[in-house]
C-alpha cells in the first residue's frame, strides 16, 4: 500500500517520513514547551525563581558533560568513562587544598591549583582513551569501558573510599557564586555550551569533527588529521567531566568517590540523542543536547513534583531515550 | 580464496587467544595452590564455584550477544530485577520463584530483542535504556528496599544446598554451559550467530532469519540474567533490586578475556568460562594474599585491577587482530 502511494507521488515526501523528519527536528523543542505549559498549568509554584534556579543548577553538570560527548558522539565514538572521570576530578580537588596531597603554602595558590590540576588530570585520562581508540583501534564503547571500570576505583582508592568534607569559599564558588545574581555554575555552563557551539559552527576543528564522524576514510584522504581530532574530541570531554567534577562536590562541600558522577554517561548520552545528535556520528547538535538536557531534566523535576516515585521516573526515561533515538534515526535515513 | 585466508588467520589469532586464557587460568590455579594453604580446600572451592556461578551464567548469555557483534548492557538491571521477582514469588513455591525470575529476565531480553530488530536502535544505546527500566522496575517492585525471601518453600536450596557434594548453582551453571556448547558448535543456529556477527547484510542475502536469530540471543541473555537474579534472591535470602551494578562489565570483560572477539563472528563457550573463572580467581587470590598480610589491598583495589585486566586484553586482542588481517593480506 504504502509503497504504492510514493510511487503515485514520485516528488514529494511521504507522510510518514515527513512525520519523522518534522519530529527530529522540532520534536525535542516541542516536547521542551509542552513541558512547561504543562508545569505551569498543573505543578504548583512553578513559575518561580527557585524553580528556575533548581532546575539550571541540576541540568548544568549534565550539560557541560554532554557538551563534550556530543562531539566525541559526532566523530561516531561514545565516552562511557566520564562519570568515573568526574569522580578521580572531584577526589583530587580537596586533596590538593586541604594540603593532603603536598602541602600548600598560600591558599589562592592552592585554590587555583585545585581548579587547573584535576582538570589537567582528566584531560589526560581522555588522552588514554583517545589513544586507544586511535593507536590501538579499539572500539570507542570498549576503551572507555576500562576507564569507566577502573576510574571510580582509582578515586575510591586515592580516597580509601572516604568522604571528604570541606568548607573552602575560594574553592566553592564555582558551584555556591553568583555573578549578577546567575549562579556561577549555570554562567560556566552557558559559556562552555557557547564555546563548543562557536566551535562547531565556525572553527575547522568543527568541521573537522563531523567529517571524521560522517566518513573517516574519506576524511583522511582529505587530509584531515583524523587521530588528532580524535585525541582531542576525548581530551575534551575527559576536561569537561573534570570541570563537572568540581562542581559536584563544591556544591556538596564533600566529596565521595563512590557516589560523584555515577550515572552521568547516561544521563549525558541521553542528552546528546534526545537533542537530535545521531548516535552513528557526522553530526553535531549543541544546542540540541543543551535543550535535550533540560527536557530530560524538566521530565525529573515534572514527575517527583507530581509525587511519582523516582524510580517510575527512572522508566520514563528510559522510554524517552528510545523513543528519541528511534525518531532520530527514521528522520536521519536518506 | 583471500578472503577463506582471511577468516583463516583471524580464527588461529583467535584459537590463540583461547589457549592463553586457558594456560593463565592454569597458571593462576598453581599459583594460588603453591602460595596459600587453604586455597585447594574444599571449602573454597565449593564457595567459589557457588558465588561465581552466577556471573558464569550472565557472561555465557553476553557472549552470544558479541558474538553476533551486539552488546547487552542491561544483564545487571536485569539480574536485581528477576531477584526482586523471585523473592516475591517465592512463598508461594520455589517454582514459582525460580521460573518466575527467569520469566521477568526473559521480558527485558525479549525488549531487548525488539528495540535491536523491530526499532533498529543501536544494541548499546536500547540496552542502557532497558537496564534504567529494569532498575526503575525492580525499585518499584520492592518499594525501594530489599525483599526478602522465603525460607518456608524450598526456594533457598537453588543458592544454598548442595547435589552429589557440589553446590547446585555450579551444577546449573554447567548445565547452560552445555547446553551453550551444543548450540554454538553442533546447531545450525550457532553458525546462524557468527554469520550475524560477521555482516549482518551477507548473513541476510544468505537467506539467514537475522532478526529472529537476533531477537533469539537477546532474549536468552536475558533469561540468563533472570537465572543469575534468581541465584543471588536464592543464595542471600533477598530480592535486591540495588545489586547487579557493574555486573554487565564484569560480563563483558569475561567474554573479551575469554577470546571472543568484539566485532563478533567469532567466539567460544569453553573460553567464555574459562575467561569468568579467570577474572573471578583473580579476586579469590587476592582476598588470601590479604590474608597473607604482606600487602592490605581493599575492596577498591577490584575495580581497579579489572580494568586493567580488561586494558590488556582488549590491546593484546587489539594486536591479534590487526596483525591476523595484514597476514590475511599478503
Amino acid at each position: 500500500m504504502t509503497t504504492i502511494e510514493t510511487q503515485a507521488t514520485a516528488g514529494t515526501v511521504p507522510s510518514g517520513k515527513r512525520f519523522f523528519t518534522l519530529a527530529g527536528r522540532y520534536g525535542t523543542v516541542a516536547a521542551f514547551l509542552a513541558l512547561i505549559l504543562f508545569n505551569v498549568l498543573f505543578t504548583p509554584n512553578f513559575l518561580s525563581l527557585q524553580t528556575l534556579n533548581v532546575n539550571l543548577t541540576q541540568v548544568a553538570t549534565i550539560v557541560i558533560v554532554a557538551a563534550g560527548m556530543t562531539l566525541v558522539i559526532a566523530t561516531g565514538g561514545i565516552d562511557l568513562s566520564v562519570g568515573s572521570l568526574m569522580a578521580i576530578g572531584g577526589a583530587l580537588a580537596p586533596m590538593i587544598f586541604t594540603g593532603a596531597l603536598f602541602p600548600v603554602s598560600s591558599m589562592p595558590v592552592a585554590v587555583a591549583l585545585a581548579f587547573i590540576l584535576p582538570v589537567i588530570a582528566t584531560a589526560l585520562l581522555g588522552l588514554f582513551n583517545g589513544l586507544l581508540v586511535t593507536r590501538f583501534a579499539i572500539q570507542p564503547i570498549i576503551a572507555t569501558l576500562v576507564l569507566f571500570i577502573a576510574g571510580r576505583g582509582i578515586a575510591q582508592v586515592m580516597t580509601n573510599g572516604n568522604l571528604q568534607v570541606f568548607r573552602n569559599e575560594g574553592f566553592q564558588f564555582i558551584a555556591l557564586g553568583r555573578i549578577a545574581g546567575i549562579p556561577a555554575q549555570v554562567i560556566l555552563m552557558i559559556v562552555i555550551a557557547a564555546i563548543a557551539w562557536a566551535a562547531v559552527r565556525h572553527t575547522v576543528f568543527g568541521r573537522q569533527v563531523i567529517a571524521v564522524g560522517g566518513n573517516e576514510k574519506a576524511a583522511r584522504l582529505t587530509g584531515i588529521p583524523v587521530h588528532r581530532v580524535k585525541l582531542l574530541v576525548y581530551m575534551i570531554s575527559g576536561a569537561l567531566a573534570g570541570v563537572a567534577g568540581l562542581i559536584v562536590v563544591a556544591r556538596n562541600s564533600a566529596s565521595d568517590a563512590n557516589l560523584v558522577g555515577l550515572g552521568m554517561e547516561l544521563d549525558a548520552i541521553a542528552a546528546v540523542a534526545v537533542g537530535g545528535t545521531l548516535l552513528t556520528g557526522g553530526r553535531a547538535n549543541i544546542m540540541g543536547t543543551l535543550i535535550g538536557a533540560l527536557v530530560i531534566q524538566l521530565v525529573r523535576y515534572t514527575l517527583l513534583a507530581n509525587g511519582v516515585p523516582d524510580a517510575a521516573a527512572l522508566i520514563v526515561k528510559a522510554a524517552l531515550i528510545l523513543l528519541a533515538v528511534f525518531i532520530q534515526q527514521r528522520a536521519g535515513k536518506p | 580464496m583471500n578472503a577463506f585466508r582471511n577468516t583463516f588467520a583471524l580464527k588461529s589469532s583467535g584459537d590463540m587467544a583461547r589457549l592463553g586464557v586457558i594456560l593463565a587460568l592454569a597458571g593462576l590455579i598453581l599459583f594460588g595452590a603453591l602460595r596459600y594453604e587453604n586455597f585447594l580446600s574444599q571449602y573454597n572451592i565449593l564457595s567459589f564455584l557457588r558465588y561465581n556461578s552466577m556471573f558464569a551464567l550472565i557472561a555465557l548469555g553476553m557472549a552470544f550477544v558479541i558474538m553476533t557483534g551486539g552488546i547487552d548492557l542491561s544483564v545487571g538491571g536485569t539480574a536485581a530485577m528477576a531477584s526482586v521477582v523471585a523473592a516475591l514469588l517465592s512463598p508461594y513455591h520455589w517454582a514459582a520463584g525460580l521460573f518466575g525470575g527467569i520469566a521477568a529476565g526473559l521480558a527485558v531480553g525479549a525488549l531487548n530483542g525488539f528495540t535491536v530488530t523491530v526499532m533498529r536502535i543501536q544494541p548499546f544505546i536500547a540496552t542502557l535504556a532497558t537496564m534504567l527500566a529494569a532498575y526503575g522496575t525492580a525499585l518499584l517492585l520492592a518499594g525501594n528496599q530489599s525483599v526478602s525471601v522465603s525460607y518456608d518453600s524450598g526456594f533457598t536450596a537453588i543458592g544454598q544446598d548442595d547435589f552429589l557434594g557440589f553446590p547446585i548453582p555450579a551444577w546449573i551453571a554447567l548445565l547452560v554451559y552445555f547446553a551453550g556448547w551444543l548450540v554454538l558448535e553442533r546447531l545450525p543456529v550457532g553458525r546462524h550467530v557468527l554469520a550475524i556477527g560477521d555482516g549482518e547484510a551477507t548473513a541476510a542475502l544468505m537467506g539467514l532469519k537475522v532478526r529472529r536469530t537476533l531477537a533469539a540471543v537477546y532474549t536468552g541473555s536475558g533469561a540468563l540474567a533472570g537465572l543469575a537474579g534468581v541465584i543471588l534472591a536464592s543464595q542471600f535470602g533477598a530480592g535486591q533490586p540495588t545489586e547487579g551494578v557493574g555486573w554487565e562489565l564484569f560480563a563483558i570483560a569475561s567474554v573479551v578475556v575469554g577470546g571472543t572477539l568484539l566485532t563478533g563472528g567469532s567466539g567460544s563457550v569453553g573460553a567464555t568460562l574459562a575467561g569468568a573463572l579467570l577474572l573471578a580467581m583473580v579476586f579469590n587470590i587476592l582476598n588470601f594474599e590479604n590474608g597473607l598480610g604482606w600487602i592490605s589491598l581493599s575492596a577498591y583495589w577490584q575495580s581497579v585491577i579489572r580494568g586493567g585486566f580488561l586494558l590488556v586484553v582488549v590491546v593484546l586482542q587489539a594486536r591479534l587482530m590487526s596483525r591476523g588481517a595484514s597476514e590475511g593480506r599478503v
